[in-house]
């Protein structure tokens, strides 16, 4: 056990290391040069940008520069934007709790609508309540969540003369100011997240409904809800947490277009606007960053599993 | 380890695989014929799918307007019935220009899913067949590519290669790249299951080669799931052109896309011309939707068990 | 009905400029309605800002974004007047300066009562660390705009309230230079100790001190109690309380936020449908200025590659285009406007229409144009040509030009294609010359051929790293350096007219599309903010105050 946990811990290290090669190595292949386009359509002579380009030790060898990124990274220093000059953390922790927080709502308000619903429709499979749900929900896949945020906002301001606030305000702070700015973006991004974690619940639910197990504890006559409840659900609940944990990951840099529609200062809008500066010690922390969210919140997963389901422990 | 992510994911029933394996007419036209009368929300995806492609096919006759003709003359009229959608700040017909978007979309679609789908294929049965060493290695690799934020591939690749006219095969590497390590690792799962059946022992004891074994007796058992993230990542797909495009990073003017017409002037002229907005995004979502209901209920039908997430 | 709607809006917007904004007279706007009220003291205003500054020093800085929060906290040596952004008056300096008889040396007096937002006195002292630090930078230290200065050979201080610039040979646009708005004074004691403090830091003697900065959200400034600016009653300046710069990116985003009243101004420039929107919802509380705008778009062939490099096919593809079709179509749709040569049409160096519609391309017989567009083509043996038109992702205003563009030349037979890139990558392109014809653009904040000629000279010389059609041409080189030194401005203004002929017609090297057109839509509560023909001037946002 403690064996298998070590192991998995240390798996996340070359994934982390892959990830740093991969950030460094595609970046510098992709053409651009944060001088360059700082002083773009500016009558700015070459010499300016070839100083500025060697105060930021862009003019070193590609391998200087990434053994320079290591040491850094080993000694827990992220470094400086070359964009604002000022440092990485600087700009990450103003924008990491706005993400993290949305994130947050969308997952919560996601399960509440995934969960109930998908065990509805799997008890109810194939009448027209499994089918309307089905319905709802395909439609939150189908739609772009962008489209559907840029419509929210414009019935709002057409409608009530509202639109959502645009400075962020902590939840610490004040909590009416906060989610009157997060409840619109939470709600596109949790509807489409939770038909991803409602077709889940159905079809775990559906699984386990077929079960052995289940089938006995119908024959013997106990009542369809707590059959549902009592076993069915519960079993269910490891994919379901699988899914819902993944998407959480994803949630947390993956608002670009959100962020951008409802004007939110998050990660992923930093982490566009990073790449089209090309600010390269930015990007790659903030890819770092993700990558290890990605990872530890798979590694916590994997635990949940092992402590949940003897099986694998075993295995 | 990778298991524990897709736990669910099983190998298809052995009845299901025999089936897909025989491609007998009778059987087929049974199939189908059962999944009509049972699938009403699969008939209805495929419907969808259906009008899609023959709208795509037939561009050409149906459209009543060159695509990328502009007519200042009559820049953002509403619909009427000379232009059934408006027009939009080009004076191009909006109608046309969804029509020939059903092409965009069905280019980037197939062709990202498709690839990336057999690409995933490759590695999963690849890496659950020679196991070991080489397993590791691309079992981390997908791990590499699957924390990646996919915004910065995309970025990537639409900067390094560029976009525009005559581009659309950078667009679509953009959205196959995510695609790989998503189906690599559901099909690394289900193939593990067959690569200790007796058949393939005995298959290696007839001494096949490893790339035969991999691909044709491995590969076609995984073809279930195979086929089913398929069609679930096609609409995805068309989906991320979408976005990207929407970011100034996908399909570019003059090519009519469904995204593109979301994207900037569609967007500005919400309120003077709303059918600027609102054709695309219900194409899109309609598109996206007939996909993701025809393949819900392909899973459904080929395997209530298989789930992919 | 939509139709209809769109129909009635230029005449309500005909009625709301009548009503709330001056027509403009020239490039510079007349006393408006609302400036001649008595201005009420107090009030924070929100603005948006739609990018976020890099660093905070202004010296090496060259974007908008960094003007806009930022500029409110300091002062410059001169400045341009808010009621005529042609005039240059003096900010610190207590008068315009006095010019020697060889116009080699300027004297410039300063105010001896403006503060730093520390507390300590402004002296010469620091105006010559300023100029020090833009002008003749210490290794490691970036500035931009030294060239522009480059007739300086040097800087003293004979009195704390006195400081002379010597100048090597005489300059034209020397004097305008000095009203710069990037030029902020900074404090030479704060230089001294560490020459990159204003990179990090703010502290000037400007109106509005910091308050604070949340990154990629917001910058707060307040009012400065000693700031030396009174206005013509002996008002203290500034009227406001104190400004919020809100940063918001996305273009329906800055909508909403005017429309929900959240802010009441974005200073750099809307598109006619944002405009449009916010009318709408907005009705009698919405204000809009509209002005020429000191921005365009080039046209530029890349000499480097056949067949660009003969004349002729480059000839053909601005005469293929009809400038005037364009302008009717495209203000309606984006931020362009009037057809114009180099300098901005309607401003002081701008040709008559009449001598600029001599220069190929700028005729109003559109076909006529094309026809010998064609001919032109034919004779070059290139009746089938084909290439591809390098473009940046930005919508507005690169898209729907290039469209129109590509349509224009499709019309004479040019099959082009439209090769769009991402900002950074399209720059990377230019520099590398690594295209055939790109669309180009050019932004300043002064009518000054110095500046809009820049992109002219020669590609290995002066020119490098802006001019992207990449010719060298020693004749050019001599006509712009020639119209940079004369001083009388009517023979100035003749030898720009004569280079405008050379470079767009005779060799036509690159060419505007069309001019923007400046387009603020605003809370009509918002009083004493003048549009002027840039983005960049006018910022301290010293005489805004906000009405009922």
């Amino acid at each position: 056990m403690r064996r298998y946990v070590a192991g998995r811990l240390l798996l996340m290290i070359p994934t982390l290391i892959g990830v740093a090669i991969l950030t460094f190595v595609i970046m510098r292949a992709v053409p651009g040069d944060i001088v360059a386009l700082k002083y773009a359509g500016s009558p700015v002579p070459q010499s300016i940008i070839d100083d500025e380009r060697h105060q930021l030790g862009l003019d070193k060898p590609m391998w200087e520069q990434f053994t320079d990124w290591m040491g850094e990274i080993a000694r827990f220093d992220l470094g400086t934007s070359l964009w604002t000059g000022h440092s990485v953390v600087e700009e990450i922790e103003v924008r990491f709790p706005l993400s993290l927080e949305l994130a947050i709502i969308a997952t919560l308000l996601a399960v509440l609508i995934a969960i109930p619903l998908g065990v509805v429709a799997a008890v109810k499979q194939d009448t027209w309540v499994d089918y309307a749900i089905r319905l709802f929900s395909i439609g939150g896949l189908a739609m772009p969540s962008f489209w559907i945020g840029l419509l929210m906002v414009l019935a709002t301001i057409t409608f009530f003369g509202w639109a959502p606030p645009l400075v962020f305000t902590a939840i610490t702070e004040d909590p009416i100011a906060n989610l009157s700015q997060m409840i619109l973006p939470a709600l596109s991004v949790g509807y489409r997240y939770s038909a991803v974690s409602m077709r889940m619940t159905r079809s775990t639910v559906l699984e386990v409904l077929r079960e052995d197990y289940v089938r006995t504890a119908r024959a013997k006559g106990v009542s369809e809800s707590v059959v549902v409840m009592r076993h069915a659900l519960r079993n269910a609940l490891l994919p379901v947490i699988t899914v819902v944990s993944l998407e959480f990951a994803f949630l947390i840099g993956g608002l670009v277009v959100t962020e951008q529609v409802f004007n939110l200062n998050g990660i992923g809008k930093l982490l566009v606007d990073a790449v089209a500066h090309r600010d390269y010690t930015l990007i790659q922390a903030l890819v770092l960053l993700l990558a290890a969210v990605f990872v530890i919140i798979n590694f916590v997963v994997d635990m949940v599993y092992v402590v949940l389901d003897p099986r694998i422990r075993y295995s | 380890m990778t298991e524990l992510a897709h736990p669910a994911v099983r190998g298809p029933d052995d009845a299901k695989r025999r089936y897909l394996e025989s491609t007998g007419p009778r059987r087929f036209a049974r199939f189908w014929g059962e999944f009509i009368r049972r699938r009403p929300l699969g008939t209805a995806g495929a419907v969808l799918i259906i009008i899609m492609l023959l709208t795509a096919a037939l561009a050409d006759r149906i459209a009543p307007y060159d695509p990328t003709a502009f007519n200042f003359a009559d820049l953002l009229q509403g619909p009427s019935l000379q232009h059934l959608l408006g027009t939009d700040p080009f004076g191009r017909d909006v109608f046309t220009r969804i029509i020939y978007g059903s092409r965009t979309a069905l280019l980037v679609g197939f062709t990202a899913s498709f690839v990336g789908c057999t690409l995933g294929l490759v590695f999963g049965v690849v890496g659950a067949y020679l196991g070991g060493r080489i397993d590791q290695l691309i079992q981390r690799l997908m791990d590499v590519l699957l924390s990646f934020p996919l915004i910065v591939i995309a970025i990537a690749v639409v900067a390094a290669l560029g976009t525009g006219e005559g581009k659309i095969g950078n667009v679509i590497a953009a959205i196959t790249v995510p695609i790989i390590p998503r189906v690599a690792r559901v099909v690394r799962s289900s193939a593990l299951s067959i690569v200790n059946m007796p058949y393939i022992e005995a298959t290696r004891a007839v001494g096949s080669g490893a790339v035969r074994i991999m691909f044709r007796h491995i590969a076609p058992n995984v073809f279930a799931p195979y086929l089913i993230m398929l069609t679930a990542f096609l609409g995805q797909a068309i989906l991320l052109e979408a976005t990207l495009s929407f970011l100034g990073l996908g399909v570019f003017e003059p090519t009519p896309s469904w995204g593109l017409m979301l994207r900037g002037a569609g967007m500005q002229f919400l309120e003077q011309a709303p059918w600027l907005a609102i054709a695309p995004g219900v194409a899109i979502s309609m598109a996206v939707f007939g996909f993701n209901l025809f393949g819900d209920s392909l899973r459904d039908a080929l395997d209530p068990r298989l789930r992919t997430a | 009905m939509f139709n209809r709607q769109i129909a009635a809006l230029p005449v309500a917007l005909a009625l709301l400029l009548a009503a709330c904004t001056p027509a403009p007279k020239g490039s510079a706007a007349t006393q408006s309605a609302s400036g001649a009220e008595q201005p009420q003291p107090g009030g924070t205003l929100t603005f948006i800002v739609n990018a976020e500054p890099p660093s905070f020093d202004g010296h090496r800085e060259t974007t908008f974004a960094l003007l806009h929060p930022i500029a409110p906290h300091y002062s410059t040596l001169y400045k341009f007047d808010p009621g005529d952004l042609t005039k240059v008056i003096p900010d610190v300096a207590a008068a315009m300066p006095e010019v020697s008889a060889d116009k080699l040396s300027y004297t410039i007096k300063l105010r001896t009562d403006v503060k730093f937002h520390d507390g300590s006195k402004m002296t010469s002292d620091d105006i010559v660390a300023t100029y020090q630090k833009i002008i003749f930078p210490p290794t490691g230290v970036l500035s931009p705009r030294a060239g522009a200065y480059a007739a300086v050979e040097t800087i003293t201080n004979p009195a704390p309230d006195s400081v002379v610039f010597k100048l090597k040979y005489p300059s034209a646009s020397f004097g305008t230079n000095l009203a710069s708005p990037w030029n902020f004074i900074y404090s030479a004691a704060k230089l001294k100790t560490d020459i990159h403090w204003y990179e990090k830091n703010i502290m000037g003697t400007g109106p509005f001190t910091y308050v604070s900065n949340t990154k990629g959200q917001d910058w707060v400034g307040k009012k400065f109690p000693d700031y030396f600016g009174k206005d013509k009653n002996g008002v203290q300046l500034p009227y406001l309380d104190g400004y919020k710069a809100l940063i918001i990116t996305d273009a329906n985003a800055e909508v909403n936020a005017i429309r929900s009243k959240q802010a009441a101004i974005e200073f750099r420039g809307f598109t006619p449908q944002q405009r449009d929107t916010l009318s709408s919802a907005l009705g009698t509380s919405l204000a809009i200025q509209e002005a020429p705008w000191i921005c365009v778009n080039y046209i530029v062939p890349n000499t480097k590659k056949p067949p660009f490099d003969d004349v002729r096919v480059r000839q053909a593809l601005t005469l293929a285009i009809d400038r005037y079709a364009g302008s009717t179509a495209l203000q309606k749709i984006t931020i362009v406007k009037d057809v114009g040569g180099l300098m901005r049409p309607k401003g002081p160096f701008a040709q008559a229409d009449a001598d600029l519609q001599k220069i190929a391309g700028f005729g109003t017989d559109g076909a006529a144009n094309k026809a010998k567009a064609k001919q032109l083509l034919a004779d070059a043996g290139q009746s089938n040509l084909t290439f591809k038109f390098l473009n940046r992702n930005i919508t507005t205003p690169y898209e729907p030009v290039a469209l129109f563009v590509l349509d224009q030349w499709k019309q004479i037979g040019i099959n082009a294609t439209h090769d769009v890139k991402e900002t950074s990558a399209y720059q990377a392109d230019l520099r590398a010359g690594n295209f055939e014809v790109a669309l180009d653009f050019n932004c300043d904040f002064l009518d000054e051929p110095d500046l809009q000629l820049a992109k002219f000279w020669s590609a290995s010389g002066l020119g490098k790293g802006l001019n992207f059609a990449y010719y060298d041409d020693a004749t050019l080189d001599k006509m712009i350096d020639g119209q940079s030194r004369e001083t009388d401005p009517a023979k100035r203004k003749a030898l720009v007219a004569d280079i405008e002929k050379y470079a767009m017609d005779t060799k036509a090297y690159q060419y505007p599309v069309l001019w923007w057109y400046r387009i603020i839509p605003y809370l009509n509560t918002v009083r004493g903010w003048r549009i002027g023909s840039n983005h960049y001037t006018n910022q301290d946002l010293e005489t805004v105050w906000l009405g009922k």
